[in-house]
């Protein structure tokens, strides 16, 4: 890695951590480990365009994709149920206090044949006819869970920072 | 196949389907590294056109769930993930 490398991936980990840190969420503390994550993800930014998980193969079609973009949906139940997420840059206050190791865990991204690539007229018109007489449409963000109602989903999502194109429709 | 080969003591066929970016795949070269078998190991994500589609559709035979890394055994043995414990059971 060259010196200009290392400068963008500390500051990435600085930025990033401050970030999670102030949502409620740890990187996992053996630094090396999570900057060698990091400029991977600095690396899939630069050859697909999105900062795809590092651990996951990237199609290189950000619409097929959406759900790897780091940080991935998957994070929150991994963390909930491995105490931890599948490539080990989040982690538990758990593992974080040393009460629990971290290890490698399952992966929980369904095999490619099983994946659900929503459109975005399935979006918009979601749920639609459960619940016409909402005023505003409910929007969910893929990565918290954050909901709020509004037009249309925020730019960027005030939780945890990922942009709209996360969102979907949810009631 | 532009497959990458590292000496060591021949434990039969052993092929190592990892990404160049995931750091539980590095931890699994470096196991089998240090376990001093022969194997060859190949970066499906800087793969391009047919030789990453045609690897793509042999890893998933192994594990359809197309996740890495995915190591494959002499003896058909398919170990997903970095299970240490599994790759020292069956290596030594
Ligand atoms: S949160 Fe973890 S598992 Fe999800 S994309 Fe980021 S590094 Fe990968």
């Amino acid at each position: 890695m060259s010196q200009a490398d290392d400068a963008r991936v500390d500051e990435f980990y600085e930025r990033l951590k401050e970030q999670v840190e102030e949502a409620g969420y740890h990187l996992n503390s053996d630094v090396e480990f999570t900057k060698a994550l990091l400029e991977s993800i600095l690396v899939n930014e630069d050859r697909y365009g999105y900062g795809a998980c590092p651990c996951r193969l990237a199609s290189g079609i950000k619409e097929e994709d959406l759900d790897i973009i780091c940080p991935c949906y998957y994070r929150d139940p991994d963390l909930e149920e491995y105490d931890a997420c599948y490539c080990g840059l989040y982690v538990s206050g758990d593992i974080l206090s040393g009460k629990k190791q971290l290890t490698a865990i399952p992966e929980r991204r369904p095999a490619p044949d099983e994946r659900i690539v929503r459109s975005e007229d399935e979006t918009e018109t979601l749920g639609l006819e459960s619940i016409s007489n909402l005023p505003l449409p409910v929007w969910r963000c893929g990565v918290c869970g954050y909901l709020c109602a509004r037009e249309g989903p925020p730019e960027i999502c005030p939780i945890c920072k990922v942009s709209k194109e996360r969102f979907e429709r949810f009631i | 196949m532009p497959m990458e080969h590292v000496d060591g003591e021949d434990k039969g066929k052993i092929v190592l389907f990892a990404l160049s970016t995931c750091q539980w795949c590095r931890k699994t070269r470096l196991l089998l590294e240090e376990l001093k078998v022969d194997f060859n190991y190949i970066y499906v994500d800087l793969l391009e056109g047919e030789e990453r589609s045609e690897i793509i559709e042999e890893v998933k035979k192994y594990n359809p769930q197309l996740s890495f890394p995915t190591l494959v055994l002499d003896d058909g043995d398919v170990i997903v993930g970095f299970n240490e414990e599994g790759i020292r059971e069956a290596l030594t």
